[in-house]
């Protein structure tokens, strides 16, 4: 039996689906193993059906694949929801001896384990524990050591006492020593466990989490789904490193106190989603022309308007790429993986201040809040650097004063980037507007200078664009004449398609590309390929539209939009199908 | 912070554009004198400006300012604040900026009390669009967009400030210079967000609210008993709707600014080269 578990726990929201499949995946990581989660939200059904999900081996997991192992179901309709990902052996724990669950049609040859949860959680102490027995019912079913489990349970109920924690440990023993002692039936799985430490995060934490690292003091923000995990994590820990979360009466106000902050000299940031990203659209020209260093995250879900909020999709792209009245100089940075999103957090903060340009932080609800495991190392916090651009002091402002020792602010210099005073510097006050204005940050409709102005503020772009590394990460067969190139968390599932595709004897190079603005030229790389497929989690094709115009010609297209991430397997078949079609669309 | 400055020292070398006779030039001028007389210098004083006639004031004025978009300014005072707390933060904007499309950030930052000011220039009038009613306007205000008056009741500033918990509250006349200098001063030395309300006439498009009018008109609060720190008082004469008072209204004593609240007392500008030392603990956490 493969060492590759696909795992879930399922029932309806409010039954604490989230935090014991979290207390899962974390005694899987305490073991050792990789683990790769996802979560499911009705979608044939209305109703409140959730779902945790985990994929765990020994070797690195990237993605959710199309089947189900081991499904504790809370419900009867969690089997029902399930039914495309259960196989012949897949194993479904359930508590038959709740009225609802008593008459569950366990379907094909699939087996059906009744564990009275509840009953061995009251026995243990408490109803409450019921999900907890089912993780010790999972733990015999995969011959998974329970003490893995322990030590979950000590992580996440330590701070609540003792007598919690021994609770839980119990609850779980009853419930592994039921599967034990009540059914006489050959399991297949055996586990292994390493002695690797990995640590377990999602996308939003870990953009909290560089933040912190690259000096981020302020943050002021708006909850909205699915970004509101990066404020909960800073709030109670940016704290401890002199910074503040503010709670903004609105995106419009979020997005203006992280400019205030910024204007003060703080590193500043906001979180939100597609329709907070709508609204700070407002303030954004205003970053940019004011020349403001600020990091703005946009953890996409599906839209247009409300969308479906907890779904996923890379919908955002033309919005950070072009959204605002008139053109407006800006980064847009999407980091292709968990580990990512705290690298390219570190990164765009001294993007932001080096070229003192708005940079996007374009992550995506799939990676955003689902966890993770990695080595530590990726989360290396010497590794961290900090460039603050040309930041001036009390003795540099002469250096830049006019005529009249006034000091400019928006002075045009050859590589665009002006001296930045921060106020408290002495004889350097000056003001910034978000009209057109000259060297002094002043108003003007003088058509020199507005050219001027224009000119320096897209110079700095491409000052950027020579001096900074723009490479996208590739994988894959270097010399292969199919060519796949995504962006944002399609990264994970590609990398694993590479595998099902080689099993098929068809090699992919694979662009994954985390810069959509400035990014790299991939013009040579299209044209070398015969076939070029762009994959992306939207309808329309935003990127490949974006490729399409750098390389002057036609690419293939993968796209969903049905809300939820592509699977590796699913991906591979749909590449396979792309290479053999002819169509092209445009 | 120098002691020798001079309001004159927050003067830029721009000429104003406001109309000859505009209040906006008393309202500048005594905020300028309240700012040297209460010890503050260009270089640690921030101005944060929104958008119309008052809009125009970062340029005018000398410090460190950001004129920004509609009706934000408060926001943007708010993180320059918060993230330096040695800054002079001044806020000004107009009756539009701050009762229409800022109406909401106006009321939310009184609840915040981030210690910093607020003046508005209410002229109860758009001027720089030449001339529309404003949420200040009275119901019977005959202008472009409101041929017969706006029908609705005019925004009562000072009674969102108190019913949101405004912890400093006053209104003044720009051409009352002395007592406008004065109240814009208590606002500033006020630990907590001073709110200051400040007549200030549009000369070209509002022929009701005027100089004569104002002067006609207005209550000295320092020529009555009012006690300024008796909420219920101010209360009455808040919700009165027949006069215009000048003075300070409402002032909590006990007032304890956000950054006291939240322990902010550093500059938050101020960051190492690399990753924080304790960084490493954030990555422990998930182990």
């Amino acid at each position: 039996m493969p060492d590759d578990l696909n795992w879930a726990i399922g029932g309806e929201a409010g039954d604490g689906i989230d935090s014991t499949g979290k207390i899962f995946a974390q005694a899987l990581s305490r073991a050792g193993r990789h683990v790769f989660t996802s979560k499911d939200f009705a979608s044939r059904i209305r109703g409140g059906y959730t779902a945790y999900k985990i994929r765990s081996a020994t070797d690195r997991v990237e993605s959710v694949v199309d089947r189900l192992d081991i499904l504790v179901a809370l419900t009867e309709r969690t089997i029902e929801e399930n039914l495309d990902e259960l196989h012949d052996d897949s194993v479904i724990i359930y508590d038959g001896e709740r009225t609802e669950m008593q008459d569950v049609d366990i379907p094909g040859e699939m087996t059906g384990l009744s564990v009275p949860l509840q009953r061995l959680a009251e026995e243990a102490g408490g109803a409450i524990m019921q999900n907890i027995v089912a993780l010790g019912a999972a733990c015999e079913v995969t011959n998974f050591p329970i003490e893995n489990l322990d030590s979950a349970l000590e992580k996440k109920f330590g701070a609540k006492g003792e007598s919690i924690v021994e609770n839980n440990k119990e609850a779980a023993r009853k419930g592994q020593e039921f599967v034990a002692e009540e059914f006489d039936h050959e399991f297949d799985y055996d586990l292994d466990t390493t002695d690797n430490d990995y640590v377990l995060l999602n996308g939003d934490e870990a953009i909290g989490m560089g933040a912190i690292a690259a000096g981020c003091r302020f943050y002021a923000g708006y909850p909205i789904t699915p970004a509101t995990d990066v404020m909960e994590y800073l709030t109670g820990r940016i704290e401890q490193f002199g910074g503040e979360v503010v709670q903004a009466e609105d995106e419009l106000s979020a997005i203006n106190m992280a400019l205030g902050a910024a204007r003060a000299g703080a590193r500043s940031m906001t979180a939100t989603s597609g329709p907070g990203i709508d609204l700070m659209t407002e303030t954004f020209g205003l970053v940019a022309t004011s020349e403001t260093p600020l990091v703005i995250a946009d953890v996409m879900r599906s839209g247009p308007s409300t969308g479906m909020p907890t779904k996923q999709e890379q919908g955002d792209l033309n919005m950070t790429l072009y959204g605002g009245h008139g053109e407006i100089p800006r980064f847009v940075v999407a980091p292709t993986n968990v580990g990512e999103c705290f690298q390219k957090t570190v990164e765009a903060f001294n993007l932001a201040e080096k070229y003192q340009t708005p940079v996007f932080l374009l992550a995506d609800l799939s990676m955003a809040v689902t966890e993770q495991t990695f080595e530590p190392e990726v989360f290396d916090m010497d590794a961290v650097e900090i460039d603050r651009g040309k930041i001036v002091d009390d003795d540099e402002v002469e250096a830049w004063t006019d005529e009249r020792d006034r000091f400019q602010p928006h002075f045009p210099t050859a590589d665009g980037i002006s001296p930045r005073a921060l106020p408290g510097t002495e004889n350097a006050a000056h003001m910034s507007t978000g009209l057109e204005h000259n060297s002094l940050g002043r108003r003007t409709e003088d058509t020199d200078v507005r050219i001027e102005q224009v000119d320096k503020r897209n110079r700095k772009v491409e000052t950027a664009q020579e001096e900074e590394d723009w490479s996208p990460r590739e994988f894959g067969n270097p010399d292969s004449d199919n060519l796949v190139i995504s962006w944002g968390s399609n990264e994970g599932a590609m990398r694993e398609a590479l595998d099902f595709l080689e099993e098929d004897d068809i090699d992919v190079r694979f662009l994954s590309v985390p810069y959509i603005f400035p990014r790299p030229d991939l013009s040579d790389d299209i044209e070398a390929a015969d076939e070029v497929i762009v994959v992306e989690c939207n309808e329309t094709g935003q990127f490949a539209d974006v490729l399409e115009h750098d390389a002057l010609t036609r690419v293939k297209r993968v796209n969903k939009y049905n809300g939820v991430r592509f699977k590796a397997d699913e991906l591979a078949d749909e590449i396979k199908q792309k290479l053999q079609s002819e169509e092209v669309k445009a | 912070m120098s002691s020798d400055v001079r309001f004159t020292d927050f003067k830029s070398d721009k000429q104003p554009t406001w109309c000859p006779g505009c209040g906006d030039f008393g309202t500048m001028n005594g905020m300028m004198k309240a700012l040297a007389n209460t010890g503050n210098d260009p270089d640690n004083t921030f101005v944060v400006a929104g958008i119309g006639c008052s809009g125009k004031i970062g340029t005018y004025m000398h410090s460190y300012a950001l004129h920004g978009v509609h009706g934000r300014a408060l926001p943007v005072g708010t993180g320059v604040k918060l993230a330096n707390p040695d800054l002079e933060v001044m806020v000004a904007g107009g009756d539009g900026d701050g009762y229409s499309i800022g109406a909401g950030h106006f009321i939310h930052a009184v609840r915040r009390n981030v210690d910093m000011t607020y003046v508005v220039m209410d002229n109860r009038i758009y001027g720089l669009t030449k001339g529309q009613a404003s949420p200040t306007s009275r119901e019977d205000f005959e202008t472009s967009t409101t041929p017969e008056g706006p029908k609705q009741p005019p925004v009562n500033p000072l009674a969102l400030a108190l019913s949101a918990g405004g912890s400093f509250i006053a209104q003044s006349f720009s051409t009352d210079a002395q007592r406008h200098t004065e109240i814009v001063q208590k606002a500033i030395e006020h630990d907590g967000f001073g709110f200051v309300n400040v007549f200030s006439p549009c000369v070209t498009f509002n022929d009701v609210d005027t100089y004569d009018y104002f002067r006609d008109s207005i209550v000295d609060l320092d020529e009555t008993d009012h006690d300024p720190t008796d909420r219920e008082a101010a209360k009455t004469k808040i919700l009165d709707a027949d006069k215009e008072y000048q003075g300070v209204l409402y002032q909590n004593e006990e007032s304890v600014p956000y950054s006291d609240l939240h322990g902010l007392d550093s500059n938050m500008a101020e960051i190492p080269d690399g990753a924080p030392e304790g960084a490493m603990d954030l990555v422990r956490e998930f182990y």
